[in-house]
């Protein structure tokens, strides 16, 4: 392949209508906040080193919070596992030369940095949100208005991106296949984005809805949310939870996809239980629906509300569990490559392993009554998204870095990464679980002096995650300009993607887009496949 | 002769279940118990905990086994065997972590039935006075009377006592000798119940050693039932961001003999109802 089809660098800046560029805007968009998000998560961490509220006020403290979450959920974790790597990946998978509708995701991503500006701008006109990212009246009703407003007006914008971008990804997978590819030749990833966008279509709107309402509580004096007026408090958390609680599912979903692609190809096998992994996707989306009141465990819900939303919960356990242990069905008797991305894929199985465990705990009614809104939950969710789906992004990184750049990631540096961050992660958050059975309740600027040890030892794991991301920065940008050259195919994959330049041309594809029906198309069984399947490792060996 | 795998596989899973149990059992991270149904919860703790450790390890094992025993040799650019599935096996780890899951919801709803959070909130609302219904009958459902929800032992013979939580701090009321304070005192082995209130936003009562937590919710009355076991102080916290203090949001709970809670009660009523109990005691 010798025309080499570049991609000017000034379109990386402007209103591009190339999926792969489009992707990697996402990638170092919500990189950037992640940044930003992560500086005001080592404020708090600063903040909780004494008992005493001595950094930071107060009420810069709650913003504090309140802006970490925000950022951290809507401007890093979803824009990037769906809308970086899915943009960039699902019309290689499904042998497309683009997105459906691409100028609507150019719109979706450009929704992003003024959203998120906009975010940040409110802590200096007035104070940023105070109430959480959660956002429950009465207390957002009655602290101060602006910054409040902006929030809303913030997750509406990216909310509203959020959906562009998944009604994109449901239209490309199921109406742009490439002919002759069936949807259970899919690789994994494209389930996962089509069981998330159906996630985020039917949720998204009912936060939105939500929050429409609590802006007029707030600006128009309307009572929805305001029990002073005759309102229902409690109403809103219903509505909120209904989309927040998906939300979960639509930040690791697609990391799950992401696992099943990187697994195979550095274990060289096929992924293990491919049917059941598809099964276990649309399970997980039916009962990611049904679940949102186990937020509400002590909020006064009916009886019958508790049952129900405790079986469905722990229901979900079963078939997030089929997938782990498909994973690591995958894994054994493989030939691991101990890279980078198959040990940040590791990390992320102990993690939200980890983390499902104690969801599952928290789904059980009485033990939830006494560990709800403290630290235990803060360390359940940061293991779910931080030690799950933020671990799988770094792995995705070193795993697409050679094909978006057309460069190697330097493995010394890499596997640095993956250890400061397992090592600084796990002190921050291990010891949380403790705290909160304990009595330290969430989101506190001041705590019990008895806690200080613990506190401290978690801060200091949050200074090695600070930390951890230096190798990651010095590798990228080191290796994006004097890397070792990639190669069309490094790590010998058999999905699309690879069987093309790196990084590819704007046409994904100089000549056909390729038809590969087995995606995983691993392992030392020559014969085993049917003659009629389109294998990868042939194109890749033919296309040389 | 090498040992066969599946009996290096059996005793690694007996060794993984002692072990788990062990942690359960003997591992304790929760705080001292106080009141009569934290010991169920713990139970249900060391339960959960037992599992959680038992299916950590085993995973975490897997995992490692794997990296080291299954890992790329230099040189070898072969791939592993290309299996894509086993029905049985799958079949399998479905449905033995669903039935494990069934029993525990199970085992939960039965702690939590007996703890009275199934409890019917009827009994509360049930028969105002007939006056008190001619005057509401605009509005027959007054959300200000109806419990919405909470733990209820409904045992009718619980000692009341209301709170009201407010940015940022908890008042109890005594109703029945008509006082008010900042800070809680609780009988000894006796069935309480606090009604709870808010008059701004959201609140959470949470007594860790009671491990109780109930919101406190604008417009929506709350109650918590449960009888404290064992003597001490105890901290209150607030366990729901309610603004700039919330993290200096606490307060006390006294659980103390029922000779020295009467005590306490009388020393606190006021003058007006104190005096039938002094005069009693002085004829």
């Amino acid at each position: 392949m010798d025309v080499q089809h570049h991609t000017p660098w000034h379109e990386y800046f402007g209103f591009s209508l190339d999926h792969k560029v489009i992707g990697i805007q996402y990638l170092v968009t919500g990189f950037f906040f992640y940044l930003v998000g992560g500086t005001l998560a080592g404020m708090i961490r600063v903040e909780l080193v004494t008992p005493l509220s001595d950094f930071m006020a107060r009420d810069t403290y709650n913003q504090v919070l309140t802006l970490h979450g925000t950022i951290m959920i809507f401007l890093w974790i979803v824009p990037v596992v769906n809308g970086a790597f899915g943009n960039y990946l699902v019309p290689f998978y499904v042998g497309a030369r683009d997105m459906a509708f691409p100028r609507l995701n150019a719109v979706a991503f450009w929704m992003l940095p003024p959203a998120g500006f906009l975010l940040l701008s409110s802590y200096f006109i007035g104070g940023a949100a105070q109430s959480g990212w959660t956002a429950y009246p009465p207390l957002s009703i009655t602290t101060p208005a602006v910054g409040q407003m902006i929030w809303i007006m913030s997750v509406l914008l990216l909310g509203g991106s959020s959906i562009f971008g998944a009604v994109n990804f449901i239209a490309t997978i199921l109406k742009l296949r490439r002919p002759g590819l069936g949807l259970f030749q899919l690789p994994m990833f494209c389930w996962a984005m089509l069981g998330t966008s159906v996630l985020v279509v039917l949720a998204t709107p009912v936060l939105a809805g939500a929050l429409i309402l609590l802006s007029m509580d707030i600006v128009a004096g309307t009572g929805f949310f305001n029990p002073a007026l005759g309102g229902n408090a409690v109403v809103y958390q219903h509505l909120f939870w209904f989309y927040s609680h998906p939300a979960v599912y639509i930040m690791v979903l697609p990391a799950f996809g992401l696992v099943s692609e990187i697994l195979p190809i550095h274990a060289r096998k096929p992924l293990f239980g491919y049917r059941s992994m598809i099964y276990s996707i649309l399970g997980i989306v039916f009962l990611g629906l049904i679940v949102w009141a186990h937020h509400m465990f002590t909020s006064g819900t009916p009886p019958w509300m508790r049952l129900f939303f405790t079986i469905a919960t722990a229901i979900i356990a079963v078939p997030t569990g089929i997938k782990f242990f498909n994973w690591l069905a995958t894994l054994w008797q493989g030939k691991l490559a101990l890279n980078s991305a198959l040990l940040f894929c590791c990390g992320f199985i102990f993690n939200f392993v980890f983390g499902g465990i104690t969801g599952v705990a928290l789904a059980q009614v009485p033990f939830d009554v006494h560990v709800h809104d403290t630290y235990f939950v803060v360390a359940h969710f940061h293991y779910i998204v931080f030690g799950g789906t933020v671990f799988v992004i770094f792995a995705a990184i070193y795993h697409w870095f050679p094909k978006m750049s057309g460069r190697l990631l330097n493995e010394h540096l890499g596997r640095l990464h993956c250890l400061l961050s397992f090592l600084g992660f796990n002190i921050c958050f291990f010891p949380q679980h403790w705290l909160g059975l304990n009595g330290m309740p969430r989101r506190v600027a001041e705590y019990d002096p008895q806690f200080q040890l613990i506190n401290q030892i978690s801060s200091v794991g949050a200074l090695l995650l600070a930390i951890s991301t230096l190798p990651f920065l010095i590798n990228v940008v080191w290796s994006a300009w004097k890397g070792a050259p990639a190669g069309d195919n490094p790590w010998r994959a058999c999905t699309t993607e690879w069987l093309t330049s790196s990084p590819p041309p704007v046409e994904n594809w100089l000549r056909e887009a390729p038809l590969v029906t087995e995606p995983y198309d691993y392992g030392s069984v020559e014969d085993a496949m049917p003659v009629t399947t389109v294998r990868g490792r042939e194109l890749w060996s033919a296309g040389r | 002769m090498p040992i066969p795998a599946s009996v290096l596989t059996l005793a690694a899973g007996i060794l993984l279940a002692l072990v788990s149990l062990w942690v359960g059992q003997n591992i304790n991270l929760m705080p001292v118990a106080a009141a009569d149904d934290a010991a169920t919860v713990d139970a249900l703790f060391k339960v959960l905990l037992s599992i959680g450790v038992g299916l950590l390890l085993g995973i975490t094992a897997m995992l490692v086994v794997a990296l080291v025993h299954f890992r790329r040799r230099p040189g070898d650019h072969l791939d592993g065997p290309a299996v894509e599935g086993n029905l049985p096996l799958e079949i399998f780890w479905t449905a033995v972590p669903a039935i494990v899951i069934l029993m525990l919801g199970v085992y939960s709803y039965d702690i939590y039935a007996r703890m009275g959070g199934m409890a019917d909130f009827n009994h509360h609302t049930s028969m105002p006075p007939p006056e008190v219904e001619q005057a509401s009958l605009g509005n027959p459902a007054d959300p200000e009377t109806v419990i919405w929800g909470g733990i209820d032992r409904a045992e009718g013979m619980a000692f009341p006592v209301e709170v009201t939580a407010m940015q940022f701090a908890f008042i109890f009321h005594y109703p029945q000798q008509n006082f008010t304070t900042g800070e809680l005192h609780l009988p000894l082995g006796q069935p309480v119940e606090l009604q709870l209130k808010s008059n701004d936003v959201i609140h959470a009562f949470w007594v860790p050693e009671f491990r109780l937590k109930q919101d406190v919710i604008p417009g929506q009355p709350t109650v918590l039932s449960f009888t404290a076991n064992r003597q001490g102080d105890y901290d209150i916290i607030c366990a729901e961001l309610c603004g700039p203090y919330h993290g200096g949001m606490r307060s006390k709970v006294v659980v103390e003999d029922s000779r020295s809670f009467e005590e306490w009660l009388i020393r606190n009523t006021p003058a007006t109802v104190a005096t039938a109990p002094d005069s009693s005691q002085t004829a």
